[in-house]
Order: C-alpha cells, then structure tokens, then sequence
C-alpha cells in the first residue's frame, strides 16, 4: 500500500500523512521527532533574525524533508503575503501554509483574509495550503483561489482538545476536491486515527508531541495512528447499525431444535 | 538613524551585505527587508541604506 498511495499536494508526491510542526520544543529533538514521526513535511515559522542565536533551525532539520513555512503572527492577508515573500526569499521552496488570526485568545482563523492571501499568492507561483475553520463556502473560496490543500482545524491551536469540528470536516471531505489535511487541535494518536479514518488526507501535530512526556515515542505512536487510520480508510469501514445486534458468528440452531 | 529589526542603529551609508555580516547573520541563511520590500541576495552588496530606513532580517524558526 505504502508505494502506491501517495499524498499529492500541488503536484509534489508525499508517502507520509502525518505532517510535524516544529514548534515549542528543543532543536535537538527535531531528527528524531522527524525520524519516529515518518514525517516528510515539516512546518517553520518566519521571524525576526536574533542575534543571541547563533544556531539555525534548518541545521536541525533532516535532508529531503519538505519545509512548510507558516505566515503565523500574520493578523490580515496583506501581512501574510509579506510573510510568504519572506519564506520564498530565504529560499527553501514555494510550499506556505497561510496562518492569518485576528484573536489571541482562541488563535481562530479569519477565513476571509485567508481566501484572500491565498489568491494573491497563488497567482505568485506559491502551492497555498490555507489554515482555516472548517466551513465550506470558504473552502470552496479557497479552492476557487489556487490553493493546493485545504487545511481545517480540529479545535483551537495547542489545545489538544481533538476532533471539536468533526462533522464539519466531513462535509469538507466529502466535497472539496483537495487534500484535506486536519491541522490544529489534535491531541491523542485516537483523535489523528479518527480523522484519517473519516478521510482526511493527512494529519498536522505540534503540541501534542511538543507537551508529550517522550516526544519521540509520541511522535511513532502519531504515525502508527495515521497509518492505521488510512488503511481504515482505503479499506473501508464496517457498517453502524443504528438499533439492535447482529451475530457475528453463524447460528447453528442444535440446541433448539 | 536606521532602524534594524526594531532598533535604531548607526548604519547610515552601510551596504545592506555589510548590516548582515556586522549583526552575524549568515546571508544564505536570513532575507531582508527594506521599508517593506524584498532585498535579493544579489542585491546585498550595492543596496545602500539612508537615515529614517527600516530593515527586517528574518529567519526560519520551529513553528507550527
């Protein structure tokens, strides 16, 4: 199954589902997070060069990982198109993950704005996967806009609170033509499990491992989750039966008769 | 007066290749910024900055 069920976003080939922030957690962690995770994208925040830093990220990051640079702290389209330009300029690819919040509180997505930068960039030569709260007009925006993933969040971001916007995301699964990757609010290997099962094309984690006890170990059972969670998928799932039971084993009938 | 990442500097009639280098920045490794528009790599050398500038330096970090 592994080599023939690819994950195609914007043309590019993927065999991983999961993808992996690289958020809130120490740098040395990152190979082996990327490592036990599989994970063959990872994402990256753009900011401001500091000088008490002298180690860099990307030194951290395996070769032949993907890097999906994020447009967070971006509050409308108009910052996040600088950000993007930002990501483009350091020169590591096209791929941006639109990020664009207007409240600190909930860090909920302003899905207008959204659509917004995601045409501008788009027409730029970017491959746009917009983060946003799971509604399907605003998907149907965005596929409309270029984007080459659709990107709905679970619940809040870091809350690991798991699948809030569950029968949302379907409806974005059953009708948008785009990947649609669940990113945000995932916080157990069942919750990412769930969502595979239910169609998603990929999964994105950051705090979940970042708040794990062992990160790398959290990071495997991430991966076993999604991989199990797609196989549920593609193999389809038992029907639900809304009353009673069913026998699962052949009744003989001996002891009535 | 330029300002350089939110603080004002002396760099008046500095390359923009010669801020990088001062601050210990890597030039493959950063992109910058001049009043809000992209300074290409190849322009680093011959891209002078003026008091009242505002230069950005960014960088990759973990994020989500």
């Amino acid at each position: 199954m592994q080599n023939s069920d690819k994950l195609v976003i914007g043309g590019h080939e993927f065999n991983s589902r999961f993808i992996l922030g690289s958020g809130k957690y120490s740098l040395t962690l990152i190979e082996s997070a990327v490592k036990y995770a599989g994970a063959e994208i990872i994402t990256l925040s753009v900011r401001r060069a500091n000088t008490k830093e002298h180690e860099n990220i990307l030194d951290f990051i395996p070769k032949g990982v993907t890097l999906l640079p994020n447009t967070s702290g971006a509050r409308n389209a108009q910052e996040a198109v600088r950000i993007a330009r930002l990501a483009r300029e350091l020169g590591c690819g096209d791929f941006v993950k639109i990020e664009i919040m207007r409240d600190t509180k909930y860090l909920l997505p302003d899905n207008a704005e959204t659509v917004k930068a995601t045409e501008i960039l788009a027409k730029e030569g970017f491959l746009v996967m917009p983060y946003m709260y799971p509604d399907l007009n605003t998907a149907r925006d965005l596929v409309n806009a270029g984007a080459v993933s659709v990107m709905p969040l679970a619940s809040p971001i870091g809350s690991n609170k798991g699948l809030a916007t569950k029968d949302f995301i379907q409806i974005l699964i059953d009708e948008i033509d785009l990947p649609i990757i669940v990113d945000a609010g995932i916080g157990r290997p069942s919750q990412a499990c769930e969502a595979m099962e239910m169609g998603a094309a990929a999964v994105m984690c950051n705090t979940a491992l970042a708040t794990a006890g062992d990160l790398p170990v959290m990071a495997e059972a991430f991966r076993q989750a999604v991989e199990a969670g797609r196989k549920a998928y593609l193999s389809g799932l038992g029907r639900v039966l809304m009353r009673g039971g069913s026998p699962s084993d052949t009744l003989t009938g001996f002891l009535h008769d | 007066m330029v300002r350089v990442n939110g603080e004002n500097c002396q760099a008046d009639g500095k390359t923009v290749a010669e801020i990088v280098l001062e601050n210990g920045y890597e030039r493959e490794r950063v992109a910058v910024e001049l009043n809000e528009k992209i300074v290409s790599k190849c322009d680093y050398d011959s891209t002078v900055v003026r008091d009242g500038d505002c230069i950005e330096i960014v960088m990759f970090m973990g994020g989500g």
